[in-house]
């Protein structure tokens, strides 16, 4: 069963996956409303300790948490105080002595959820570390397709990008794979990590091959950095090998859909009239992300204390 | 001085061969008898039953952080550290603050060294000024003030025709120059060995083709200059493999294992425990049999611990920023302890490349238990569980990846210039 905290999907049983995707489904309906208030979480502190700069994901997560009544503190330690020598674990323990009910850590490296959440009193859900996990993105990519495909089993589900610096690739990868969809990935050859086919997925370096079939073509955002090193020669050629546009999406499957945990670099990853237009799934993509993170929020904060759960260290 | 008899344990002399029970007897600062039921009148008793007698170890590879560093660690407390480990000798590297490339420091290592410390100093210089990878220091100078090698350790030479002008150079004073082999633009931002765990933990690799290349340059280098090379803490298979070959076609090469290289692979990073990086990275599971089998059949030399203290505050950082590196002396003979009782390598064999291998290959006395010869001499207990923990030992620093694990084998007492310095029961005793 879930554990006290949200780190990665890797730790997460399909059970699990389920049960947050069928609660988002319930939170969903509070978007609608006129009055887009729940008391659920009334009286309980969450902190949104965000070392890495995040615009999108942090309002995400600060809606969320306003919906279901919770109070919402955001907590930005300056790249400048933060770099060098401030012990992340000296920062996690200040904010424990608040007594959160619950934080939500955002890093640039990969580990500092984890290693924060061994330390701290309160539950943490990771919002992003490194290119390790990025958990409830993929949550709400795998919520995304089972709205508009009505199942996830079975599907063939392409990941196109930047993998090796992805996290949004590892967690879906190891979301997608948990549901029962075969997992492929499609990348430049130095942007496909080391051994990436162990953790079962299907790797391929001709976009062709890996869209031939797909039900899902998920784009992911590379860094304008990575386009000018070594990594790939330049926008052009990335766009030409590896953007998606109408004709290669040909492709994959007539029903195809496609994602982007945004923001999309247009014309690079994803052409234009795919960024805006279907078969684009990518503003449900953003609506049920604050559904997953009302869902993550109210099972992983509504839950007692650590000190009432009895031996956990 | 006084008289000590070591007595009833099992006397492993790799040098002699020597594999029997028995007593040693130390008068002064020598050996003056080794056989059965020594007489023992006037002598305090060191009891080595069900032990193991064998020259003290003597660790080729430290960082004990002195001049510049002292909160992570200085000679004294490194030292301390050392003979409770077993460690009657330790060779230091040059990355102080000063910098070891010049003769003062040399001097000042090694007076702290005779003056703070239980276990012998031996200060390895700098192979180039500032550890710049630029001029190459003053070798001759740094010989007659002591220096016993020549290393840029963890700043890699990148350049390879300073690292040829650096064994040219050597050559001049017979040096022995030892490389820490990585190449810089290979490891690019790697924190951690390029696998399947660190796709899963989406930590940037560090390949151990980034060692491979620069061990097979410098061996090269090596071969076409006759001078001395020894590839520090080898962590690759095809490292391994490539000393092996250039052994067999003759070339002056010498190389040494780390303890965690033989015991622990990259899967010890799964919790991003900052304890477990290290420079060269712990490596897979494959990487380590071939270390293993290298260490068994005489490849890698020596065992070296590659102590490398860092405090508390540093190690707290995340796994980027955290520096790299972990304290050895007090872990290493229960951690290396697991060749024996798995049945890869004897007790003689072992004691050889912990001891004898590294003094004969940096021309220092001791590794061995011939009557005459320095009394330097440990107890090991083979059998002896202990909870290890950090806290308890003698560094300044904690940053162990086997902190609170049971550990198996202990160092009973050591004994330095016919000084028993360190017993289990007593602690560190002088200084």
């Amino acid at each position: 069963m879930i554990g006290r905290d949200l780190i990665g999907i890797e730790d997460l049983d399909r059970g699990d996956i389920e049960r947050i995707l069928d609660t988002a489904e319930r939170m969903r309906e509070v978007g609608n409303r006129v009055v887009k208030k729940v008391p659920t979480l009334r009286g309980r502190t969450i902190v949104n300790l965000f070392f890495e700069a995040s615009t999108r994901t942090r309002a995400s997560f600060e809606i969320a948490g306003k919906r279901l009544s919770a109070d919402v503190v955001n907590f930005s330690p300056s790249s400048s105080s933060l770099k060098k020598s401030e012990s992340i674990l000296d920062t996690a323990r200040t904010l424990d002595a608040m007594d959160p009910d619950l934080v939500v850590v955002r890093h640039a490296v990969a580990g500092v959820p984890k290693r924060i959440a061994d330390v701290l009193y309160a539950p943490v859900v990771n919002a992003g570390d490194g290119a390790h996990e990025h958990p409830t993105q993929a949550l709400l990519d795998m919520l995304t397709v089972r709205q508009v495909k009505e199942r996830i089993e079975g599907l063939t589900v392409t990941i196109v990008g930047d993998i090796l610096h992805s996290r949004v690739a590892r967690s879906n990868i190891h979301g997608f794979l948990k549901m029962g969809a075969e997992v492929r990935i499609a990348a430049p050859p130095p942007m496909i990590p080391a051994g990436i086919e162990s953790l079962g997925v299907k790797v391929f370096t001709s976009l062709r091959d890996a869209l031939s079939g797909a039900d899902v073509v998920m784009a992911l955002r590379i860094q304008n950095e990575r386009l000018t090193g070594s990594y790939v020669p330049s926008i052009r050629e990335y766009s030409a090998t590896f953007g998606i546009d109408r004709a290669k999406l040909h492709y994959a499957k007539d029903d195809v859909i496609v994602m982007h945990p945004g923001p999309v670099n247009r014309g690079v990853e994803l052409s234009h009239e795919l960024t805006d237009d279907r078969p684009s799934v990518i503003l449900d993509q953003v609506r049920n992300g604050v559904a997953i993170r009302m869902a993550v929020l109210y099972l992983f904060a509504g839950r007692a204390p650590r000190s009432d759960l009895g031996e956990l260290d | 001085m006084s008289r000590i008899l070591v007595r009833g344990g099992r006397i492993l002399d790799p040098a002699t061969d020597r594999d029997e029970i028995g007593d040693i007897l130390i008068d002064g600062d020598q050996i003056a008898a080794v056989g059965e039921s020594l007489d023992a009148r006037g002598a305090e008793i060191v009891d080595a039953e069900g032990g193991w007698i064998a020259p003290g170890f003597f660790d080729m590879h430290a960082h004990l952080r002195e001049p510049g560093q002292e909160y992570k660690e200085d000679i004294a407390s490194g030292g301390r550290s050392a003979v409770a480990g077993g460690f009657t000798s330790v060779a230091c590297m040059a990355n102080t603050h000063p910098v070891n490339d010049d003769p003062a420091t040399t001097d000042f290592i090694l007076d702290r060294g005779e003056h703070d410390s239980p276990a012998r100093i031996y200060p390895i210089a700098a192979a180039t000024r500032g550890l710049a990878g630029e001029i190459v220091t003053e070798m001759s100078a740094l010989v007659d003030a002591g220096a016993i090698a020549f290393s840029d350790d963890g700043r890699t030479i990148q350049s390879g025709g300073v690292m040829r002008h650096v064994l040219e150079y050597s050559k001049l004073v017979d040096g022995l120059v030892i490389v820490h082999a990585e190449d810089c633009s290979l490891v690019g931002a790697g924190v951690m060995n390029e696998g399947p765990v660190s796709t899963r933990l989406g930590l940037p690799g560090n390949p151990s083709i980034a060692e491979d290349v620069l061990v097979m340059r410098d061996l090269m280098l090596a071969e076409l200059t006759g001078a001395r090379l020894h590839v520090a803490h080898v962590s690759s298979a095809v490292s391994v493999e490539a000393i092996r070959k250039a052994k067999e076609r003759g070339v002056s090469v010498t190389a040494e294992v780390a303890p965690h290289h033989l015991t622990l692979t990259d899967e010890a990073t799964l919790g991003f425990d900052t304890n477990t990086k290290v420079a060269p990275p712990l490596r897979s599971a494959a990487d380590v049999a071939a270390c293993r089998r290298g260490l068994v059949d005489g490849t890698l030399d020596a065992i070296a611990t590659d102590h490398a203290p860092h405090a508390l505050h540093e190690k707290d950082l995340d796994f980027v920023e955290a520096p790299p590196g972990l304290i050895g002396f007090e872990t290493a003979v229960p951690v290396v302890l697991d060749l024996v009782r798995k049945g890869e390598i004897t007790p003689l064999e072992l004691v050889r490349r912990l001891s004898t291998n590294p003094a004969r290959i940096l021309r220092r006395p001791g590794g061995d238990l011939a009557v005459g010869s320095i009394a330097d001499i440990v107890i090991v207990d083979p059998e002896r569980s202990w909870l290890y923990d950090p806290a308890k030992g003698y560094s300044k620093s904690r940053n162990s990846p086997w902190a609170g694990k049971m550990m198996q084998g202990r160092t009973v007492a050591t004994i330095v210039g016919g000084r028993l310095v360190y017993h289990v029961d007593k602690g560190v005793l002088v200084p």
